[in-house]
């Protein structure tokens, strides 16, 4: 199987359908009898809604239903509830206002659901909502996310005041105290990580379409985890029973963390189906998607550094105040503490670490994970202060970080904040991509540019991710309102081929070929009798979904343990047939032998006889060769690596050209290096976004100025150089792959290495620091008030 | 039903349609004609996912109307491949696995092709200029950058 197993790079078997044109995403759907929705939305960031009159609209040629909040709480809806409870520092609970799917009382940032408009066309649609007669009060939006918390800002919600939705600290205050007290030198950085919008190329969609046969609701759906989306529409927003509710996610363009969550939309269209008793069909069209998709990072963070004469980290102190925007998202309280502070160890031996985030509302968009969700901005000021102390010190950078990695011998590492690294080798990954980019001839290059008039810079960056989340008990534990196991199912057929069913979504991460891989590799199958099935909780036993670079770890995995209950019932099934003993019967390459003997049956003759149980022990032992496995991660992944860049800077105009960049990862065993090269790259390009172009930006008032390509910059080929990747490996101890996740390590590394190159290559006119996005008029301006 | 008759020729063969007078090319193309390779990404012609060649020229579908459709020749991703046979860059877009999500990649394919016709032989920087009508959020466009590349030594050769 070497040419299709694990390890090879296999061509992705969902190409040929994508490179044809003949993708079934959510939009290329359409259901018989379709109506069509659109959103009346809050132009407003904050008011009060006096009333809604829908008499004009509902009028309006076409127009088959129009909805409101009351509507909604007539109908006794739920909340979109946010699944992860923190504990504040005081112990108490943190506030949890609600957030109900069409906003009755107040509208709360611009873009915010007010209500919905179903009609004979999306035309028809679109006009009638202009006749949707909203009486707003304007009250004074709180937008600003330095102020939002301060006495006199405008309360957004009554369930938090002060706008605070939780005051969170991690690691040993008084110990880093201490630490700080015996310092040599303390590193000192105010630094913002900017508000991203996640920007999928295939904006949200929704059908909704009620059975009134069997009074059932079928939801398809651009969703990275369709069970959690039956679950919370079922059990929170409460529109059906679980049984009565099938939520199907086809192919879906992109996710990047903004189709994890269960938003209005995809409720609204639910329960409208009903109402109006035809399927309802919305498409977010890119102002939408801009105004809804929950954005992320929006960190203020001040950090500080203790380290003594030689370097070495003592104490790392972190202060940051995170934005939630105007409602909690379903995993908003996650991001900023159990994906954040939990990753301030970074790959150093820091003796102590406190962190306090204080988390706060606003009138802008809800704000959660974005690729990468909370380990970006953890990187980012780490390997930021990192750099500022190398700076201050007079240490060279990649020299500050030698001395202060964990050990390869030092595994298991219990860090200072939580968690347990079960692997990794960093100084490996350093030193690797360091000579893959020549650091040591760096000078004579940065000489070179500046006879050219250019300033040149190298930054580099060694980041940590946890992936793979994560043992139920620690995150229940932790808050978390959901179990985060997967179910795999590998079910044979008669003629020997192979079903996968998973509970991962592949949005891009090619499970469909790197899962086939594993089952090809495991049980002798060839790669093209196996299927994958995912995205269906009408197919598919159960499933948590795909986000936080937990498909394989986790995902593949449960399909690891439900091959082995395969080939376990296999072998008795064999021993039946072979008329030997089962612990005389071995499997190997798709054979079960009687040991030290020719006698073999194949798996699929296996397969045939559980199907066709002619001679079959069925006294001891069902038909059927068809096994369900959940799996439970004992612990988190942890890869990590070494991103090196470097860039010019042309002195007149401020624009940052990246010029190489390197990418050393640990991802443990790796399943397809294609796929992964992929993934590496486009998570680096992510990062660049974030670091160079990308922000979300907000006027006074709370009107979102990045609403449209043409405002918000996103990163396009020109932009970016080639990205040369490649790998180091130590093996994850605890899951039956050996694999660590690699999505987001990218986003992760990218925006810390490439903005210690560009403040590298500003150093010789005293720039120190320079905020992201690092965007042309903001470098010509370090430039021009630094000389 | 009333609306606007157009006569069009899509990937060879000729095409009729009704439409309306504000629907656009992308509409009558994904929703009357059931040709839903091109995507609509954003609607103002921003990232390039509607990408077809309407007489020879490349144009985002969303910017087009149907109506004005009338009398052209059209290329969309359907009509790439010959039979099942295809074109040398979706062969090197499989080869190299430059897509992910796949939902940009029929734009892609589309400007690539349009860029070869035009220059056979770009260098890199020009494949990178040439292609940054279209965004990908997934591939951090290297793998398409080498696809293109080597689809374009490929036809060359042929």
């Amino acid at each position: 199987m070497a040419d299709t197993g694990i390890g090879a790079s296999v061509r992705r078997k969902e190409d040929q359908r994508f490179i044809t044109g003949r993708g079934h995403y959510t939009d290329d759907l359409n259901r018989p009898g379709q109506a069509y929705a659109f959103f009346v939305r809050s132009p407003h960031a904050h008011a009060r809604i006096k009333s809604v009159n829908t008499a004009a609209a509902a009028r309006s040629p076409g127009v088959i239903g129009v909805f409101t909040g009351q509507d909604v709480a007539a109908d006794k809806l739920g909340s979109i509830p946010c699944g992860w409870g923190v504990t504040q520092k005081d112990g108490k609970p943190m506030n949890a206002p609600p957030h109900m799917p069409l906003a009755a009382d107040k509208a709360r940032y611009v873009g915010d659901q007010v209500a919905l408009v179903v009609a004979e066309t999306y035309n028809q649609a679109r006009d009638a909502a202009e006749k949707v007669v909203v009486d707003y009060e304007v009250l004074p939006a709180s937008v600003d996310l330095a102020a939002t918390a301060k006495k006199g800002a405008p309360v957004i919600h009554d369930q938090a005041p002060n706008n605070v939705c939780f005051v969170w600290g991690l690691g040993d205050e008084a110990a880093t105290k201490a630490a700080f007290a015996k310092a040599h030198h303390v590193a000192k950085l105010n630094l913002v990580n900017n508000r991203v919008i996640p920007n999928a190329i295939e904006p949200r969609a929704a059908i909704g379409d009620f059975d009134t046969g069997d009074d059932s609701y079928t939801l398809y759906v651009t969703s990275q985890n369709p069970h959690l989306a039956r679950l919370v529409i079922s059990a929170f927003v409460q529109i059906a029973p679980e049984s009565k509710l099938r939520v199907v996610a086809p192919d879906v363009g992109g996710g990047f963390g903004s189709k994890i969550f269960i938003y209005a939309e995809e409720c609204v269209v639910t329960w409208a189906s009903r109402k109006v008793g035809r399927p309802v069909k919305w498409t977010a069209e890119r102002f939408e998607s801009f105004l809804s998709d929950a954005h992320g990072r929006d960190h203020l963070t001040h950090v500080e550094l203790a380290l003594d004469k030689d370097g070495k980290f003592l104490g790392l102190r972190v202060d940051t105040t995170a934005n939630m925007g105007a409602y909690l998202s379903n995993f908003a309280s996650a991001i900023p503490t159990y994906l954040y502070g939990t990753l301030l160890q970074g790959v150093y031996t820091t003796a102590a670490i406190y962190c306090e985030v204080t988390s706060v509302f606003t009138n802008t968009v809800p704000v959660d994970a974005v690729r990468g969700a909370g380990r970006p901005e953890a990187t980012y000021l780490i390997e930021r202060i990192v750099d500022v102390a190398a700076s201050d010190m007079g240490i060279d950078r990649a020299e500050i970080r030698r001395r202060n990695f964990i050990a390869a011998i030092a595994f298991p590492y219990q860090t200072q904040v939580a968690l347990q690294y079960d692997s990794g080798n960093y100084g490996a990954s350093l030193e690797k991509a360091l000579t893959m980019i020549d650091y040591a001839g760096f000078e004579k290059r940065r000489k070179e540019a500046a006879g050219r008039g250019k300033l040149r810079g190298i930054g580099l960056a060694s980041y940590i991710e946890a992936c793979g989340i994560a043992p139920s008990q620690v995150v229940g534990s932790l808050g978390a309102g959901v179990g985060l196991y997967e179910a795999g199912q590998v079910r044979f057929d008669a003629t020997g081929n192979v079903t996968v069913f998973t509970g991962s979504h592949t949005h891009g991460q090619s499970h469909e070929t790197t899962f086939a891989q594993i089952v090809s590799d495991y049980l002798g199958v060839p790669f093209e009798k196996i299927e994958v099935v995912h995205g269906d909780s009408g197919r598919i036993p159960f499933g948590m979904g795909t986000y936080g670079s937990r498909s394989l770890a986790v995902g593949g995995s449960a399909i690891v343990r439900a091959m082995d209950k395969v080939i376990a019932k296999g072998r008795r099934i064999a021993a039946h047939l072979l008329e030997a003993s089962e612990a005389d019967i071995e499997f190997k390459a798709g054979k079960f032998s009687v040991k030290g003997t020719d006698r073999a049956k194949t798996i699929g003759e296996i397969a045939f006889a559980a199907y066709v149980p002619h001679n079959y022990p069925l006294s001891e032992l069902e038909p059927g060769l068809d096994e369900t496995a959940f799996y439970d991660p004992a612990n988190f992944t942890f890869p990590a690596g070494t991103h090196v860049c470097e860039v010019e800077i042309d002195r007149d105009t401020g624009v940052v050209a990246v010029e190489r960049w390197v990418a050393v990862d640990d991802f443990g065993r790796i399943i397809n290096p294609m796929v992964v090269a992929g993934q590496v790259q486009g998570g680096v390009a992510h990062g660049v976004g974030q670091a160079l172009c990308e922000a979300a930006v907000y006027d006074k008032s709370g009107q979102l100025l990045t609403g449209s390509y043409m405002d918000y910059c996103m990163p396009r080929a020109g932009d970016l150089p080639s990205i040369e990747v490649d790998t180091t490996v130590t093996l994850c101890t605890h899951n039956p792959l050996g694999v660590k996740g690699c999505g987001e390590t990218g986003a992760i590394a990218a925006p810390a290495t490439l903005i210690n190159a560009i403040v590298d290559a500003l150093a010789p006119l005293g720039v120190k620091h320079i905020e992201m996005p690092a965007t042309s008029q903001r470098v010509w301006q370090a430039i021009h008030s630094a000389s | 039903m009333s609306g606007i008759a157009v006569s069009t020729t899509i990937n060879g063969d000729a095409v009729e349609f009704l439409c309306q007078a504000e629907e656009t090319l992308l509409d009558v193309l994904r929703d009357r004609l059931g040709l839903t390779g091109a995507k609509e990404g954003c609607g103002t012609g921003d990232c390039g996912a509607c990408s077809v060649i309407v007489d020879g020229r490349l144009v985002c579908a969303c910017l087009v109307l149907g109506a004005e459709a009338e009398g052209s020749s059209i290329e969309t991703i359907e009509g790439m491949a010959d039979g099942d046979k295809l074109h040398p860059l979706q062969e090197k877009f499989l080869e190299h696995a430059a897509l992910q999500c796949g939902v940009c990649t029929p734009g892609f394919l589309m400007a690539a092709k349009d860029l070869l016709t035009r220059n056979p032989d770009p260098t890199e920087e020009e494949i990178r200029f040439g292609l940054a009508g279209n965004l990908c959020r997934c591939t951090g466009y290297d793998k398409i950058v080498r696809a293109v590349q080597d689809a374009a030594r490929v036809m060359k050769g042929a």
